[in-house]
């Protein structure tokens, strides 16, 4: 009997907390770049500002999914980082808000996020969609090197290549959306198909194959450049080529959310962010995206996207939920393994 | 009946009318609520809320504690008594918890003109400690009224017992589940569909059985069910070469096996799939090996379905040999004599009566490598190639390009489906025979040995298992000291001092960037796991002691967190416990909470196998000497269950620490765990310092098993630690 009583304290003390103070100088940042680049932005942006940065990495789907989620009770101030795609999804869902920052100074694939969602997000930096080799393996194999879109399509590269499934892959449908703007519906899915006959897996995730690429599990990826520059530049043998045909790009997005509780800190955030001198710093974490402030320079092993025919790729159409839709229903039927 | 009910009648006062209703903002511990005053709207309680702040709706908080107090004080007959203690509470915690739902956290959710024109158009926040101290009271008053009129045997333990755990598992586990579930029934317009969710759930995207008659795939849900039967008898087998070894053989390097066998259940997520790709990969050291000398192709045979078994199979082995080793220990030697004064010999011993004897855990056994696989995120992920799994389409049609919970939420009901018939197969083929072994009376201590055959079946399973298990381990160390993995094998500290620096300028500062997340994770499951240990070993004993109304459903309850993927939870938890009334979102709590509701049913798996060992005549002599049920339970149950405590705490330590797919959703900034951490690093393609956290993390683990091995101990049978020896014991045969 009185030990009933016990059990129940017991439980009960354990359960017994509450939730956090909110100090003024706080900031809560969900941040979708890299674990190093996250940490090393909340380092800078505590020293300058003395701020209290509490934050925490996700994948851009993962951040997405909580943001929604918590909608009716948001714990998150800010979200950095990771592709546009689902920061335009956000913006339309209403989860996010303009945050009212002067965005003169950036370049115009910056600015148009902006315009498209209202401004509830503002691209932070930029990157081309490439494809890489394993320069060891290749030579091993005896092929050529692929210098188009077209070239993966040759049946001598049958089991070589690997690519991200767009279903769950924002890299993979750039990739996809890509192709659309490039040679039309019709004939972008009849390519991809014959790309596909040489598809070994359809991967996850978007760094997936690049990764696959580097250890030698694949000779050939589809993927961000930056990601592959990341990984040469760490040893190993990948070579890069931008597509002969030209290629689609992303933008990495950053939003406040709807109800932040930190606002003001907030918006100190995003000016923070899009300040040149910062952006030109994020190459000492190995960051190898196009920064989007015309005056932040940017690193010598960045893929030059002046050089590089990149494609007027039409974010508004195909970020939005129908096309999308539409899009990876046919990929599924045509294109997809089953 | 009486005496409980008083006192809970008086903590139930004291939360209603001194203690803070609503949560602290400086948290309770804290007692800045204590000079705020309980008369503040902020810190009040629940008495002077209604009274003084217009709260008018937390009045029957106060009323119904004090009805059930009049009706103690002033209702003699007991019968009566037990009645008004059911109907009172009963209403007190239906009114509370009503409340709780129509008020939301930005104003009222239902009754919106009525409500905001009295009073509550501003919302209230969630509940604190008052509100908890009050729900609880009502709970246990129900509860002794329940056992007051005779239910239960009378018993006012057992049925607090069974009130506790299937309150925790109603608000911890059906109520966030049933946020999501919900869900497969919406169409894309927010609708409730019941057409629509039989399109979904039959759809053959899910159940396509192509890959039998031609070259193209199967449905993720074939595929999940077939890897699961083939993961749980695989784990099953091998858990019990390893446990037979352990107990019926001689064999000396008994110490090392164990250990060997630990460590896959303490290796965090990624690591087992990252190891293999390096050794069977098409780049892997194996395969450039046989390609040299035996010119055997280099394929991606690795990526598939064979790759997610092997990895599998190392992870869950272990749980199955955890769950076997307490059975075959605990096979009593004397029936095992019986067989063999019968003159049977080893063989028809084994196979007619220790075998028979340990279906229990055989059973266990199999169900949780059943589930575990099912449930798996981590290794499907790494090396599924284009094997579609059930447990990953989860999470991508969750957080993937286009994130769809219905589809997410369909797929979790198959899922579901999947394990519930796994659970009433494994019902069936255990019977309603008894296992009781452990008896008390006395017998020669001694297990008969393995017959040679099976000897040698046991080692030539176990003992390469080992040698692959030991190989697997050693390129993860070598991982963590090389520059990198796969590449450039030069040796370097540079990924241990990364992550785990200490700088002693201006005395110690933790300089590496993996502490907090460390230090995070290790408070975190020291504290959740007692608390799963205790939940699931009381849930195991009224589960296989007590006989109540409604059993099987609370034992397929208690089961239901565990055979749904991680990722589900991890949002379903988000959507209930984000807002009013129970705000956990952001806290260290929430963690715990999953950790503990996540692991309880390891708990309760091995605590049943263990007790339906000891013969209830044990407990009817201790109750018989006049004890009672929680004596009973702690003087001679507790005792006898030192390696069922052993298991569920090691258990819930290490997947506290391990676990992954829960957890991504649940981190927070404040309270980042080590394997969210190491999986940014993963994803980031940073191997080394990831290797290197998960080695730390091994050690870690490695170190809090021994030491609760070193606590509690073995448990003492009076049999001896020695199996018997060929021939010491001589049956002639007859007309000799």
């Amino acid at each position: 009997m009185k030990h009933s009583l016990k059990l129940g304290i017991a439980v009960l003390g354990l359960f017994v907390a509450a939730p956090q103070v909110a100090f003024t100088q706080e900031l809560n940042l969900v941040c979708s770049a890299e674990q190093d680049w996250c940490d090393f932005m909340v380092n800078l942006f505590e020293e300058e500002t003395g701020a209290d940065v509490a934050m925490v990495r996700k994948s851009s789907g993962e951040a997405l999914a909580q943001v929604r989620a918590e909608a009716s009770n948001p714990k998150i101030d800010v979200w950095w980082g990771g592709t546009g795609d689902p920061h335009l999804v956000a913006a339309e869902e209403g989860l996010t808000q303009a945050s009212g920052v002067d965005i003169s100074e950036l370049q115009d694939w910056a600015q148009n996020m902006a315009t498209i969602s209202d401004g509830k997000t503002i691209g932070i930096y930029a990157g081309a969609l490439g494809i890489a080799y394993n320069s060891e393996l290749l030579a091993e194999k005896g092929l050529e090197a692929p210098k188009c879109w077209a070239d993966l399509a040759d049946p001598s590269y049958v089991g070589e290549i690997q690519v991200a499934n767009p279903n769950s892959s924002g890299t993979a449908y750039t990739e996809l959306a890509t192709f659309v703007q490039l040679f039309g519906e019709d004939e972008a899915f009849a390519r991809l198909k014959a790309i596909g006959e040489n598809v070994n897996q359809y991967t996850k995730s978007g760094s997936a194959p690049s990764k696959a690429a580097g250890r030698g599990e694949t000779t050939i990826s589809i993927g961000f450049m930056h990601d592959m520059v990341k990984l040469a530049s760490s040893g190993f043998p990948l070579e890069i080529v931008a597509p002969c045909e030209g290629t689609g790009y992303e933008v990495g997005g950053m939003s406040i959310i709807e109800g932040a509780r930190n606002f003001d800190m907030a918006v100190k955030w995003v000016e923070f962010a899009l300040r040149p001198d910062i952006q030109s710093r994020s190459v000492e974490v190995k960051s190898f995206q196009v920064p989007s402030n015309k005056n932040a320079s940017v690193a010598p092993e960045s893929p030059d996207l002046a050089s590089i025919k990149l494609i007027d790729y039409d974010f508004a159409t195909y970020g939005s939920s129908e096309t999308r839709g539409r899009l990876l229903a046919r990929w599924d039927d045509e294109v997809g393994p089953n | 009946m009486k005496k409980t009910a008083t006192i809970w009648l008086f903590i139930g006062l004291a939360g209603a009318l001194l203690l803070p209703w609503y949560a602290q903002d400086s948290g309770f511990w804290t007692f800045e609520w204590l000079f705020g005053g309980f008369g503040s709207a902020e810190a009040g309680s629940a008495l002077t809320l209604a009274l003084f702040h217009g709260k008018w709706w937390l009045f029957p908080a106060v009323l119904f504690i004090g009805l059930s107090g009049l009706g103690l004080a002033a209702i003699k007959k007991h019968q009566m008594l037990a009645r008004t203690l059911i109907i009172v509470p009963a209403l007190g915690l239906f009114t509370i918890v009503v409340q709780g739902f129509v008020i939301g956290r930005i104003g009222p959710n239902y009754f919106v003109e009525f409500l905001s024109a009295n009073g509550a158009a501003d919302g209230q926040i969630g509940m604190g400690a008052g509100a908890l101290v009050v729900l609880a009271s009502l709970l246990f008053m129900l509860t002794s009224g329940i056992s007051g009129s005779g239910k239960g045997r009378g018993d006012a333990f057992i049925v607090g017992l069974i009130g506790l755990i299937v309150a925790l598992v109603a608000v911890f586990v059906f109520f966030p589940v049933s946020q999501i579930l919900v869900e497969a029934f919406k169409t894309s317009e927010g609708e409730l569909s019941l057409g629509g969710f039989f399109a979904r759930i039959f759809s053959p995207r899910i159940w396509s059985l192509a890959c039998v008659v031609s070259d193209s795939r199967c449905g993720p849900a074939w595929n999940s069910l077939f890897l699961a039967i083939m993961t749980g008898a695989g784990t099953t087998l091998l858990g019990l070469a390893f446990a037979l070894i352990a107990t019926r053989t001689n064999f000396r390097a008994k110490k090392l096996l164990r250990v060997l066998t630990i460590i896959p259940i303490i290796t965090p997520p990624f690591v087992i799939g990252l190891a293999l790709i390096l050794l069977f990969g098409r780049a892997g050291t194996v395969t450039e090996l046989l390609n040299e000398f035996f010119d055997v192709p280099k394929t991606r045979w690795l990526y598939g379905f064979w790759g997610i078994y092997l990895a599998q199979l190392l992870s869950f082995t272990p749980i199955a040999f955890l769950v076997l080793i307490g059975v075959v220990e605990g096979v009593s030697p004397s029936m095992e004599e019986a067989s063999q004064t019968l003159n049977a010999d080893r063989w028809q011993t084994f196979r007619w009566v220790s075998f028979p004897l340990m279906r229990p855990g055989l059973a266990n056994a199999f169900l949780l490598g059943f589930i575990e696989s099912i449930a798996d995120f981590g290794n499907p992920l790494v090396l599924g190639g284009n094997y579609n799994v059930l447990s990953t389409d989860i999470y991508f049609a969750i957080v993937g390009a286009v994130a769809d919970s219905g589809k997410a939420a369909t797929l979790a009901i198959v899922l579901l489906s999947l394990t519930l018939g796994a659970f009433v197969v494994q019902r069936f083929w255990v019977g309603k025979k008894s296992y009781a072994t452990v008896t008390g009376k006395g017998d020669s201590g001694q297990h008969a040995s393995l017959n040679p055959v099976l000897r040698t079946v046991c080692y030539a399973t176990a003992i390469p298992w080992a040698a692959f298990t030991a190989v697997v381990y050693s390129m993860i160390i070598f991982g963590s000291f090389v520059k990198l993995w796969g590449y450039d094998h030069s040796f370097t500290l540079e990924h241990y001092l990364r992550a785990f620096s200490i700088s002693f300028t201006n005395g110690i500062r933790w300089t590496g960037v993996a502490w907090d997340s460390y230090f995070t994770t290790l408070t975190i499951s020291t504290i959740a796991a007692p608390l799963t240990a205790l939940v699931g070993l009381a849930t195991a004993y009224l589960l296989v002691r007590q006989k109540f109304w409604g059993k099987g459903a609370f034992e397929f309850s208690t089961m239901l967190s565990f055979a749904i993927p991680g990722t589900v939870i991890g949002i379903s938890y988000i959507l209930a416990f984000n807002v009013p009334p129970i705000e956990l979102t952001g806290t260290g709590i929430i963690l715990i909470i999953v950790f503990v509701f996540r692991n309880m049913p390891v708990g309760v798996r091995g605590g049943i196998a263990a007790m339906s060992q000891l013969d209830k005549s044990l407990d009817e002599a201790s109750i018989t000497l006049g004890a009672n049920s929680f004596t009973t339970v702690r003087r001679v149950i507790v005792p006898l269950m030192g390696p069922a405590i052993l298991a569920a705490l090691t258990y819930s330590f290490v997947r506290a620490i391990t676990s992954v797919s829960a957890v991504i959703f649940l981190v927070s900034a404040k309270h980042n765990m080590a394997t969210s951490f190491i999986v940014g690093r993963v994803e980031n393609g940073e191997f080394g310092i990831a290797i290197a956290y998960s080695a730390v993390l091994i050690v870690t683990m490695l170190t809090a098993i021994l030491l609760l091995q070193l606590v509690i101990g073995r448990r003492r049978l009076r049999r001896e630690d020695r199996v018997q020896m060929h021939g010491k014991i001589k049956i002639n045969p007859a007309g000799t």
